[in-house]
């Protein structure tokens, strides 16, 4: 053979191999960027839905799970990195100024999906019809919350929609007015309320903008399917400025309403996540230790005795001693360890401990024995006329739900065995429950709040007078100002660690436990914000390894 | 003559004899039938010690046993030593005494409440079906519209307007059953409305009301009672979904269908007494109710087998 | 015939009406109204939405611009809940699932049941009688929130066989345990009433000279016996089908199938006015198709019957 023959065929040769050395490479391609793990083929992420989604529009979203999807769907103006630190979203930077009365965020060039640029613009009008008395939004109490110059009155329809404190200075700087100095405003820009919409689409489809086939976002995936109690898909948005970094494809959410139905399904290899139905988190721990965990959340769980004036308030709970004395009977380890078994935190402060910037104030019941607070509430009880010659009666109502009758259960059983109480549970579902709570129609209820902020307040005023929510209509002077000059305070600490010692002082409500997120999770599925006390997570940062 | 007055006392005896009743003669068939009797004296059993037995049980339906409380799974299994003779439930409660009030609740309602559907449904169905025409078509299409209207609805009104009661329960429950009972017994009677008993009845001029309480209804009875032996474990169902959704039974009383489903979740976790005890008093229950059924069907059919 | 069943469908209007009206005010009695939520929106936004959706009107108004929608525009108006959807989608959403399953398994409960009743009444007494009886009160005696998670633990977790939930646009495997979760106990009523009216069918006194004559013992009961028999079976089934789709809640519960059955107990839950008012008026429509089914069902089979 000639020469030139000879070098062909080598050269053919080399590049037959070349190709099979490179193919596999190519063909999987993935380490993670930041750890090195071996990446799984298929990146789909599947998770389970207690119920439908009532809606995927942001400002009109007032879900927990609504909120998680819309995350991914849409990007505000900042985000929350996995210990919920505030990381740039839509705006790059922003910058404080006037004693935090004026924010100025500068936002990235970035585009929606049907590749219009996002602009400040877009913000604004989210903002404005987030107020809208047309819209009405559920959640337009949290933009007042946010003190945005004027919202009351634009809000009522008394101001023009201009008259806002938002303004685009140009497409990419957003300038917001606020009416007070409020220092932690940027990290309330990371809720669902605030995130832009694409104002000519929403004019275009109506009601039916939120439809696969319709919705244009700027988040990291964007909707496919959506059959309303089955699931939900979402696929990645190529357009997304930060979609290499985006390592999950496409995440599947299954409407599953029995939560050891769920998982078994989980066990079964049909979900990547399920929550541990209660009780059941220790036996799954020794059997499966490396998908079981447990995790702080921003959450409390109390009882709250109805202390206003109307007539279904029992006179026995205008007693502080009566209050108290049930408060201190509640063993709260045992509800802790053997009825829940999630590792939550028992509480005796209203604020979890994971609030960020809260330190748990020395209240003095915490630090007794379970026997001493015993002794105590018997003989509190009996100073005031209560015992087993003169027992106490009253109605202790929660809204159905598996968990919380077990801990009802216990409850009026402690204050039975303890104190000689008839406690007479009552459960009623989720409407009829808020219905009758917040028409003061109880005499001890349930309830559970979640911070919609990392901040200590966004559970304190819920106490105070003229909150919304205060349905047991406590109402205490020293409090209610102590919380509103917390709100200019340069240490608001001092004013909760205050507040916090009213509450153990006065008792208005029964702290029982903090929460903790309780979750199943694939040992290939990684990325879980475990940190982060919110819990505000985006699937873009989630990731299968190759097992 | 002496042999006359021996005949004369003799026949004068006899005429004591009295005569048998159909009622007397289905009685008497009912008790041959040995399954049917065995089912009655399983219930009667059952119920007895679902009233008796909670006198001596160790512990009450609705203490809980604290150093049980959330190991059910490892330590809560059926023993006699610490009394929990069917075990504890997740929270530490004797299943033993709450299947005891659970059986209590369940007998009740499934009786009450069929009593109610029974006599509603068959006196409203057995005159609309006699009646005919317009009437029966007003009276049919009133039942329509009741079977279509959402009756958890209903029930939420009611626990609101008079509170949570079991009487509600258990008139509520039977108000909703009776429309079946008043469908099919009418279309019963519409069959039996031409039988030629029937014809000769109204023939000798036999007012309406009596016709239907003396020759329909007792005619209508085989399939009412079968009917009805199905109908206590549905409603005995009916109210343990009711219960599911957080409307029927309170904490801390219990039933049969509450204890089962509260059972049913926690199978796979090992702990199977807690649905087996009460999904146990469940079946015998049921298999008693249908035996029963089935012997007063056979009691009540006009001919013999 | 004719004139019968057109007398009977347009019968059906008024009690439409009637059951739209009382649903309607059933609906408002109940406390708590569709806006309650946790975090309370302000008064203003609760006037808002009320505005939106027309509820600050009186009764007598709502009634008729409800009315009008349905007649008319064949809209039954946007769901409190979900905001994105009317009910309208939701009831095309979730009638075609519930409407699949539930005929299967009525298809299913009739077949088996009826075989199983039958054949029993004819072999009384005997083995396969007893079998029958028993599977049937076994079936029976199963509740259905029961059932779903054993079906779920043995078929999805041991035998890996069959997706432990969901629809997927309704492929069999999907199908199939829902529907043995909602036939089982119809079947086993069915089989019962089948049994027994056949019984006294058997022992009536044409089928004796029937069998006096000599006639083949499947003849008499195909050709003499089934009609009548089949009577209280028939009464039994329209009622049947309906509480089949409600109970199918249950169903939907577990297997997360998104059929109607479980937005009606949400409805409710949630005051979801427009949509309750939509699954009840598709429920009393098909209660109402199927009476008139029955009714026209016994005419054919006892011609004494003249309705």
């Amino acid at each position: 053979m000639t020469l030139k023959a000879n070098l062909t065929k080598l050269a053919i040769a080399s590049a037959i191999t070349a190709c099979f050395l490179t193919a596999p490479l190519t063909a999987f391609s993935a380490t993670h960027p930041v750890t090195g793990e071996e990446l799984a083929k298929e990146q789909t992420y599947t998770y389970r839905l207690l119920d439908g989604i009532p809606t995927l529009d942001p400002q009109l979203n007032e879900d927990v799970e609504g909120s998680v999807v819309s995350r991914d769907l849409f990007e505000g103006l900042l985000n929350e990195d996995a210990e919920g630190k505030l990381i740039p979203g839509v705006a790059l930077s922003y910058e404080a100024s006037e004693g935090n009365t004026v924010y100025t965020f500068k936002l990235r060039k970035s585009n929606w999906s049907n590749g219009d640029p996002v602009t400040a613009n877009d913000f604004v009008y989210a903002w404005r019809r987030a107020i809208d008395p047309k819209t009405a939004s559920p959640y337009k109490w949290y933009m007042e919350i946010m003190g945005i110059k004027n919202v009351k009155a634009v809000g009522k329809g008394e101001m023009k929609p201009e008259e806002l404190g938002v303004e685009a200075v140009d497409d990419y700087t957003l300038k917001v007015t606020l009416e007070n100095a409020l220092p932690y405003f940027a990290s309330m820009t990371t809720h669902t309320t605030t995130f832009p919409t694409h104002q000519a689409t929403i004019e275009k489809h109506g009601d039916k903008w939120t439809r696969p086939e319709n919705m244009v976002s700027n988040g990291a995936y964007k909707l496919t399917e959506w059959v309303l109690k089955e699931r939900s898909v979402r696929e990645r948005n190529t357009k997304y400025w930060n979609n290499d970094a985006t390592i999950i494809d496409k995440v599947v959410a299954l409407v599953i309403n029995d939560e050891n139905v769920a998982l078994t399904r989980y066990k079964a290899g049909e979900l990547d996540k399920t929550e541990v139905p209660a009780g059941q988190y220790p036996a799954l721990k020794k059997s499966n230790p490396d998908e079981a965990f447990s995790f702080p959340r921003l959450c409390n769980y109390y009882y709250t005795f109805n202390m206003s004036d109307s007539d279904m308030a029992p006179k026995a709970f205008k007693d502080v001693r009566v209050r108290k004395a049930l408060s201190y009977a509640v063993d709260r380890n045992v509800i802790i360890n053997n009825v829940l078994k999630g590792g939550q935190y028992p509480a005796y402060t209203f604020t979890p401990e994971a609030t960020a910037g809260f330190s748990v104030p020395n209240v003095e019941y915490a630090s007794w024995t379970q026997a001493e607070r015993d002794a105590k509430a018997v003989e509190l009880l009996a100073e005031a006329g209560y015992g087993k010659d003169n027992p106490l009666e009253f109605n202790m109502l929660y809204n159905s739900s598996e968990a919380h009758k077990k801990v009802a259960t216990v409850l009026s059983q402690m204050w039975k065995q303890k104190l000689g109480v008839r406690a007479v549970m009552a459960n009623q579902e989720w409407k009829t429950f808020l219905e009758t709570r917040s028409k003061q129609n109880f005499e001890l209820a349930r309830g559970a709040w979640c911070g919609d902020y990392n901040e200590a307040s966004t559970f304190l005023d819920l106490l105070t007078k003229a909150h919304g929510n205060n349905d047991g209509k406590f109402s205490n002077a020293d409090f209610n100002k102590l919380m509103a000059d917390a709100k200019t305070s340069a240490d608001p600490n001092k004013n909760y660690t205050k507040v916090e010692q009213i509450l153990a002082d006065e008792m208005p409500v029964i702290p029982l436990y903090h929460y903790t997120g309780v979750l199943m999770l694939k040992p290939n599925f990684k990325g879980w914000p475990f940190k982060n006390v919110q819990q505000t997570m985006y699937s873009r940062n989630f990731y299968k390894t190759a097992k | 003559m002496l042999f006359g007055k021996q005949i004369l006392s003799a026949v004068a005896d006899n005429a004591a004899i009295k005569g048998r009743s159909q009622w007397q003669d289905s009685l008497g068939r009912f008790k041959r039938n040995k399954a049917a009797l065995v089912s009655l004296f399983i219930l009667l059993l059952m119920i007895a010690v679902a009233f008796i037995s909670p006198y001596f049980a160790v512990w009450d339906y609705e203490t809980i046993d604290w150093g049980l409380l959330g190991n059910a799974a490892t330590q809560g299994a059926p023993q006699i030593e610490n009394g929990h003779y069917f075990g504890v439930d997740d929270l530490g409660r004797d299943i033993f005494a709450r299947t005891m009030q659970g059986t209590q609740i369940s007998l009740m309602v499934g009786l009450v409440g069929t009593i109610v559907a029974v006599l509603v449904g068959v006196t409203f169905g057995a005159t609309a079906g006699y009646i005919g025409g317009r009437i029966d078509n007003i009276m049919m299409r009133f039942v329509d519209i009741l079977i279509s209207i959402p009756y958890m609805f209903i029930l939420i009104i009611l626990f609101v307007m008079f509170g949570r009661s079991i009487y509600i329960l258990f008139i509520g429950l039977g108000l909703f059953s009776w429309m079946e009972m008043a469908r099919i017994v009418r279309g019963q009677t519409l069959a039996l409305k031409h039988k030629e008993f029937v014809e000769a009845a109204v023939a000798s001029g036999v007012s309406d009301a009596k016709i239907i309480l003396r020759h329909i209804i007792p005619n209508l009875l085989g399939i009412v009672v079968v009917y009805t032996s199905l109908l206590v474990p549905q409603l005995i169902l009916l109210e343990s979904f009711i219960s599911f959704l957080g409307l029927g039974i309170q904490e801390p009383l219990t039933s049969w269908g509450a204890l089962i489903s509260d059972g049913a979740a926690t199978m796979q976790y090992g702990t199977l007494w807690q649905i087996g005890f009460p999904l146990g008093f469940f079946i015998v229950g049921l298999f008693c109710f249908f035996f029963i059924g089935d012997g007063l069907r056979d009691a009540f059919d006009p001919k013999d087998r | 015939m004719f004139s019968f069943i057109v007398r009977r469908l347009l019968s059906a209007i008024p009690t439409l009406l009637i059951l739209i009206i009382i649903s309607f005010a059933l609906m408002r009695m109940a406390p708590g109204n569709p806006f309650t939520a946790e975090q309370m929106p302000p008064p203003e936004v609760i006037a808002n939405l009320e505005a939106k959706y027309g509820l600050d009107q009186p009764w007598p108004v709502q009634l008729w611009r409800y009315l009008e929608g349905i007649i008319f525009h064949f809209d039954f108006g946007p769901s409190f809940k979900y905001k994105d959807q009317t009910v309208n989608d939701i009831i095309a959403q979730g009638f075609p699932v519930t409407l699949t399953y539930g005929i299967w398994a009525f298809i299913v409960a009739v077949g088996v049941g009826l075989s199983l009743g039958i054949t029993a009444a004819v072999k009384q007494n005997t083995v396969f009688d007893y079998f029958a009886v028993g599977i049937s009160i076994g079936a029976q005696v199963l509740p259905n929130f029961v059932m779903a998670p054993i079906l779920v633990l043995i078929f999805t977790l041991w035998l890996e066989w069959l997706p432990g939930g969901g629809w997927n646009g309704g492929q069999w495997q999907y199908v199939i345990m829902p529907v043995i979760a909602l036939s089982t106990s119809f079947m086993a009523s069915i089989a019962r009433i089948a049994r027994s009216s056949m019984l006294e069918v058997l022992n009536s006194n044409f089928i004796r000279t029937a069998k006096a004559k000599g006639l083949p013992m499947r003849n008499i009961i195909f050709r003499h016996a089934l009609k009548p028999a089949l009577l209280p079976v028939i009464s039994y089934l329209g009622p049947t089908f309906v509480t089949m789709i409600t109970g199918s809640v249950i169903v939907d519960m577990y297997f997360s199938t998104g059929g109607m059955g479980q937005f009606f107990v949400d409805a409710a839950l949630n005051r979801d006015y427009s949509l309750l008012m939509g699954v009840t008026i598709v429920m009393g429509v098909m209660t109402i198709l199927f009476n008139a089914v029955v009714d026209i069902l016994y005419a054919w089979l006892d011609p004494k019957i003249r309705l």
